[in-house]
């Protein structure tokens, strides 16, 4: 398949993003944020970093740069897209998923290997992973806190849409946990850990990331 | 020229962590009996011509949509009376 990886400026994580994706098996295909156009790929991820330097909110500015207008059409038409740390942010800033991220609520970045576990195993990007799995995958963020009003966080645990959820400690104050949600539809993810940096027993802390891109081909076929 | 402000504060029930910094620091530098701190954001628009109406609900366009996050951002929209200049300070 053919998975496409926006670059913002200000984007860290689009070329082990891309890595990542030829990893599990994709062709990794480099997308600008200044372009109205997706390539034809069949799937995108939208990779951590600081676009426009976190400027005025994380991922505000982003979420209106070309390449998004196109990528926001396509994840209503069902697209599977994974948006990954500041990706996470964006998609919440373009109302993809509910709820936003704040700064982490003990004021410091914060880079570990976080445990995690798999709640929702039925989207294209968990499909590879045992539902209730625990993984331990790289986490790094500033603005990691994941925060919504009381009834929006019911209706995602209540409808299954909590994707992964910290494990022993929570790392950036987010509410009940969550450390990813998806949508209704289930094909737009958005994940504060970094799977990408979790693909290879060489370097990290392991593989645990690479089911993330590993899982697309089952879904999509299926 | 004429001026608005949108003031954007994070919601009351929202967690403010640079606000609690800030807080935190007032007492060490001797500033007491602040109870708590909040930060926000002030941009300060300004426009060529006479304002109406339209560009008022314009800018509420503006703050619900970019300069603002309504998921945990308030926000005001206030127009500040241009002071005439004063020969001399400019």
């Amino acid at each position: 398949m053919k998975i496409g990886v926006v670059t913002f400026p200000g984007s860290l994580d689009d070329v082990d993003a891309q890595r990542a994706v030829r990893l599990g098996g994709h062709e990794a295909v480099a997308l600008w944020h200044g372009e109205h156009d997706l390539r034809g790929v069949d799937a995108v991820v939208l990779p951590g970093g600081f676009s426009y330097g976190d400027y005025l909110r994380c991922g505000a500015i982003s979420r209106f740069s070309p390449v998004m207008a196109e990528v926001i059409e396509a994840a209503h038409r069902g697209m599977p897209v994974l948006g990954i740390c500041n990706g996470f942010q964006i998609l919440c800033e373009s109302h993809l998923l509910p709820g936003a991220l704040i700064r982490n609520d003990h004021r410091k970045f914060v880079c570990r290997d976080q445990r995690l576990r798999i709640e929702n195993t039925s989207t294209p990007w968990t499909s590879s992973y045992d539902e209730g799995a625990e993984v331990t995958i790289v986490l790094k963020n500033g603005e990691g806190g994941f925060v919504a009003d009381a009834e929006t966080l019911d209706r995602l645990e209540g409808e299954g849409r909590v994707v992964a959820r910290y494990l022993e400690v929570n790392p950036n104050g987010s509410m009940r946990d969550i450390a990813g949600i998806t949508n209704e539809r289930g094909n737009v993810v958005g994940l504060m850990p970094h799977p990408e940096h979790s693909v290879e027993e060489l370097t990290g802390s392991g593989a645990d990331g690479l089911g993330f891109f590993t899982s697309l081909a089952a879904a999509v076929l299926a | 020229m004429p001026r608005v402000v949108v003031d954007v504060m994070p919601k009351p029930e929202i967690l403010d962590p640079q606000g609690k910094a800030v807080l935190g620091a007032l007492p060490r530098l001797g500033f007491s009996g602040v109870t708590d701190v909040r930060q926000g954001k002030r941009f300060e628009l300004e426009f060529a011509g006479e304002l109406t109406e339209e560009i008022l609900g314009e800018v509420r366009q503006m703050a619900e949509t970019l300069l603002s996050n309504p998921v945990i951002e308030d926000f005001t929209v206030s127009v500040e009376t241009p002071v005439a200049s004063v020969e001399g300070l400019e």
